[in-house]
Parts: structure tokens; C-alpha cells; sequence
């Protein structure tokens, strides 16, 4: 079982490098069980998109 | 309606230079991309009909200016300091986990109210830009290049000669590093 120290490495870098069939099923199991790596995993999503809007000029 | 574009050019100077040394760090480097984006955007011939169009077009000149940059400095973010800004970042881990490697009672990550709503608000951009600038500087810079510049993890390793694995815990790092500000300093507030 993942840790959640292991699951938010795989949460950053599941966004630069394709995760192995393990680690996917691992890290699945890990979010729907951990409420905290669940909002992480959302909040790692909001970090990339508030990157692609400040990143692209696109900020008020 | 055509905009008048030497006083949009103004409005938009400094928001121009943020940008441009959020990344760099370097305030004459800074400067000189965004003298350069200036004077490529005066001779530009393309027609602009809202502000923010005009912005998303001068931030694209930009980013390519401060890429030139980055290429032509490559290698000065080396493995040696990159491992200085590391201690700071295992105090960020430490205070998150317990020795079991689970979420403290007090940094277990809560539900952000409405994201969307915050990326519309002036103020949220300038807490995001103070994250950002509070990361190690050669933290920040790697995630920069991945995340504003666009950069693929192979090119960041061969632009600072760091290894693909330091590559992936330099950009985790430094996600958990600005998360973890912008609950502290944002979302915490507005937390449901």
C-alpha cells in the first residue's frame, strides 16, 4: 500500500511521464480510499491549469 | 476597432516584466526580453481588437524571448544547486508527513471552494506570482520551463544537465511547494 508521501510523487509525475500499469492501480486504489490524496489529485489539476492561463497571458 | 497600441503597450509594460522576472530572476535579463518583445511587437502588423487579445500575443513573444535566454545560459542550473535548495524543501515534507509517510492531522489537503472563481480575480494572480517567487530559485526555474515554457522533461535535463529522476522530484517539489502556499495564503480562507 502507498503512502501518501508516494502518492503525491506519483500525482506530480503522472503529469510529465506516463505511469506504469502498477503504479496507476496503485495510486487508484490509494485516492479513493485517502480523502487527502483526493483533493490533492484535484488540486495538482488546478495547478496545471492555473499554469496554462498565466503561462498564456490569459490572466485578468 | 483598432486599439492604440503604444498605450496598451504601457498598460501592459509592467504585467510584461513580471512575467519575464518571475522566470528569469535576473532583472536586466528581465528587461532586455521585454525591450525586445516591445520592439518586435511595434514592427508586428497583426490587428488586435481587445486588450486581452493583445496580451495573450505579446506574452507568446515573450515566452520566446525568455526561452532564448534560458537556451543561451543553459547549464547554469546545475545538480550542485539544485541539491542547496533541498533542504528547505524536506522541512516542507516534514512538516506535511508523519514518519509513516501519512498526511499530518494539520496539512491534510481540504476541498478548494470554486478555482474558477479565483483565476477571474486580480488579486489571486498576485499571491500566485508570490508563491511562485517564494520557491528556491532553481526549483522555480525547472517548473517554470515545464509548466509556463512548455518545455518536456528530456529537454529541462539536457537544457541544466540534470537527470531525468532529479527532473521528476525537482517539479514535484516545487508542486508541493506552491500548493501548499496557495492553500496557505488563498484557498484557506475561502475554504468550504
Amino acid at each position: 500500500m502507498l503512502s501518501c508521501k508516494q502518492a503525491t510523487e506519483l500525482m506530480s509525475q503522472e503529469q510529465d511521464r506516463p505511469l506504469s500499469l502498477a503504479e496507476r492501480a496503485g495510486l487508484r486504489l490509494h485516492v479513493w480510499i485517502c480523502t487527502g490524496c483526493s483533493n490533492y489529485r484535484r488540486q495538482m489539476a488546478v495547478l496545471r491549469a492555473a499554469c496554462r492561463r498565466f503561462g498564456s497571458g490569459g490572466t485578468p | 476597432m483598432e486599439l492604440d497600441r503604444q498605450s496598451e503597450l504601457n498598460a501592459l509594460r509592467p504585467d510584461l516584466l513580471r512575467f519575464a522576472r518571475l522566470q528569469l530572476r535576473d532583472a536586466g535579463a528581465a528587461e532586455d526580453a521585454v525591450q525586445e518583445t516591445l520592439l518586435a511587437a511595434l514592427t508586428g502588423s497583426d490587428r488586435f481588437e481587445s486588450r486581452a487579445s493583445y496580451k495573450t500575443w505579446l506574452i507568446s513573444i515573450l515566452r520566446n524571448k525568455i526561452i532564448d535566454i534560458i537556451r543561451a545560459q543553459s547549464r547554469e542550473v546545475s545538480a550542485t544547486s539544485l541539491s542547496a535548495d533541498e533542504a528547505g524543501d524536506d522541512r516542507l515534507a516534514e512538516s506535511l508527513f508523519d514518519r509513516r509517510g501519512h498526511w499530518k492531522d494539520t496539512a491534510r489537503p481540504g476541498r478548494w471552494a470554486d478555482p474558477e472563481a479565483s483565476f477571474e480575480q486580480q488579486q489571486f494572480w498576485r499571491v500566485f506570482e508570490a508563491c511562485l517567487d517564494h520557491l528556491p530559485e532553481k526549483t522555480a526555474r525547472v517548473f517554470m520551463m515545464r509548466e509556463f515554457l512548455g518545455f518536456e522533461t528530456g529537454e529541462i535535463c539536457k537544457e541544466t544537465g540534470i537527470s531525468t529522476s532529479n527532473c521528476w522530484v525537482v517539479l514535484h517539489r516545487a508542486r508541493m511547494g506552491l500548493r501548499a502556499c496557495l492553500e496557505e495564503s488563498w484557498f484557506a480562507g475561502a475554504k468550504t
